[in-house]
């Protein structure tokens, strides 16, 4: 048992073995040693929880597939089932039907000893951090190795490696309790990658964080999946965060999928209304004071104002815009996501002939008419 | 106070000393063991085993509702199996033991409950077995509260040594009443008071230093 987790943390020490980085620092020795494995697959899994007040069905027959290296994101409202489909990755919770498969193998089956090295192939984070107030740093971080049996003098390097990893090497020894909720979750990542897992579970690892923290701990996180080529498992409820890191997403609603996909195809077209609910604090809505002279009909010599929705499908071009009506641009929101243009903008159309606004759909992108604002405005 | 006077709340001072002490130290020997039982065999623990754990639950608070005075004597035959004596100071710390290991075990109990849950999910994430969970979490993260009950512990046991002249063990207790209070010797009274007094605080207060030193990082 021990020697097995052993082997898992030989990983970038095997590499250096092999050979000509060994004199690069440890992120750059890190950085080449690539992994296929991390590959989960949920096959119709089903939760049910009993409460006093009745069954609660958590999950309803989940399948899905996480592809090895992706950032995956699951998203969706508080008690949409995102935590517990989280936790039946590493066995926290035990699906009540259905089966989990990491790298192809069911993990129901595994005994306590293969479910120790399994979780021991799982690293994951959370929300409150979750470290041991009694130990440094270094303790905390060392504390995988440590019950692996791993040898004292292999969990120092090993240690030190990660840490300066999330950039907190000054920090060893100080305890939790001394240092930020960025600092503490960077800690909490630490802990997570001592032993060299191939997937990272982040049970709403940004949650508790100020804006500009959450930032720096999603870019450790992109940086890990790039350089270690971790797959990475996130939930969250803020879709901002799926927006910065993640490739694919699963849009939770009452334990079923509402929809899954690459980010820049769910954020451009989303078709569930649970998606749309959780993208409304990303899309900026109507100025206000537009919105009060806005009129359903057009009144003699009136301005059309259009809003004109990019979903990934082509980038906006603005002079071939120009060229098509005489508009005005009022305001817009264009991102890039992962390649691919996704927003809107809200244009005003002086002559809205219909000849202009046919012109402009030539161009890609969705157009809507909301409505016109009296000529002299 | 006469010199012999002075000789034997001395020499009651050292008794009640070693009563405790040794009582204090099976306390902790035992009451850990239990209070990790009652935390972890509960129907959600580590280790479920919910009809032991109501069993033991029972007896615990089964001791917890004798009065000491009573055990003292109700013990006695079995005093007399593991001490081989029934009276004198080791005819006492076998009762004390006794009453003072489920008191202990209890307090230990509510202080090993408070460890977040998420740290035990957390460990057992990180690869931790169940008794790396005991050893690595609930003990040392329960460990100021653990302290801080041994402290209550430690101060009620002086209060209930003072009864085991009951059985001849002597100690500050027992100078107080057969001098004190059956003589009508107010010096050795007032003596004794102050001694015990001294006692409580110096043991709080190095109590409480641990504690504050454990909080601290």
């Amino acid at each position: 048992m021990a020697g097995l987790a052993f082997d898992t943390i030989r990983g970038p020490v095997r590499w250096v073995a092999r050979g000509a980085a060994a004199t690069a620092g440890p992120a750059a020795r890190i950085a080449t040693e690539k992994r296929a494995a991390g590959t989960v697959s949920f096959e119709g899994v089903s939760k049910t929880y009993r409460s006093a007040s009745g069954a609660v069905q958590a999950l309803d027959r989940i399948d899905l597939e996480v592809p090895a290296g992706t950032i995956f994101g699951i998203i969706g409202r508080s008690g949409a089932g995102k935590s517990s489909l989280l936790r039946t990755v590493n066995r926290l919770e035990d699906p009540t039907s259905g089966r989990v498969l990491v790298d192809g193998e069911p993990i129901a089956e595994l005994d306590m000893a293969g479910l120790v090295a399994l979780r021991r192939r799982i690293g994951m984070i959370f929300q409150h951090f979750n470290l041991l107030s009694a130990k440094t740093v270094r303790q905390n971080v060392a504390l995988p190795l440590v019950v692996a049996g791993v040898p004292r003098a292999e969990i120092g390097t090993r240690v030190d490696e990660v840490l300066r990893l999330v950039g907190l090497e000054d920090k060893a020894e100080t305890y939790p309790s001394r240092l930020s909720g960025g600092q503490k979750q960077r800690v909490g990542i630490a802990r997570a990658l001592v032993s060299n897992p191939e997937i990272l579970l982040c049970d709403e690892a940004t949650s508790a964080l100020d804006p500009e923290t959450t930032l720096a701990i999603l870019r450790l996180l992109r940086d890990i999946n790039r350089r270690l080529g971790i797959t990475i498992i996130l939930i969250t409820h803020e879709m901002s965060v799926i927006r910065e890191v993640c490739s694919n997403v699963v849009v939770l609603e009452q334990g079923r999928i509402a929809e899954t996909g690459p980010v820049w195809r769910v954020f451009g077209s989303p078709e569930h209304p649970a998606t749309r609910a959780l993208l409304e604090p990303l899309i900026r809505g109507l100025p206000a004071d537009l919105s009060a002279r806005l009129q359903p009909h057009p009144a003699p010599g009136a301005t059309a104002v259009l809003r004109i929705t990019f979903s990934g499908q082509s980038t906006p071009d603005l002079a071939s815009l120009a060229a098509a009506a005489p508009v005005r641009l009022l305001q817009a929101g264009i991102e890039q996501i992962q390649g691919h243009a996704v927003g809107r903008m809200l244009v005003a159309v002086g002559d809205a002939g219909p000849d202009a606004e046919a012109r402009l759909r030539a161009l890609g992108g969705e157009i809507e008419r909301i409505g016109y604002v009296a000529a002299d405005d | 106070m006469s010199p012999q006077m002075i000789d034997r709340v001395w020499q009651a001072l050292l008794d009640t000393l070693f009563m405790v002490g040794v009582s204090a130290g099976i306390a902790v020997l035992a009451g850990i063991p239990l209070a990790l039982f009652l935390v972890t065999s509960g129907p959600h623990g580590i280790f479920p085993a919910p009809r032991a754990h109501k069993l033991v639950g029972t007896l615990v608070n089964g001791f917890r509702a004798v009065p000491f005075i009573v055990l003292l004597v109700a013990l006695i035959p079995f005093t007399r199996l593991v001490a081989g004596t029934t009276i004198g100071v080791w005819a006492a710390i076998v009762p004390l033991s006794v009453s003072a290991t489920p008191f202990f075990a209890r307090i230990a109990e509510v202080s090993l409950r408070e460890v977040d849950a998420g740290l035990i999910e957390a460990a057992q994430s990180i690869g931790c077995r169940r008794r790396h969970i005991l050893l690595h979490v609930l003990l040392p993260e329960a460990l100021p509260g653990i302290v801080g009950g041994f402290t209550i512990t430690v101060v009620s046991m002086i209060g209930a040594s003072a009864m085991a002249g009951a059985v001849g063990a002597g100690g500050l207790g027992d100078v107080a009443i057969r001098y004190g209070y059956q003589r009508f010797d107010t010096t050795v009274m007032t003596a004794v008071i102050a001694i015990l007094i001294a006692l409580v605080c110096l043991v709080q207060f190095v109590g409480d230093a641990a504690m504050r030193r454990l909080r601290a990082r």
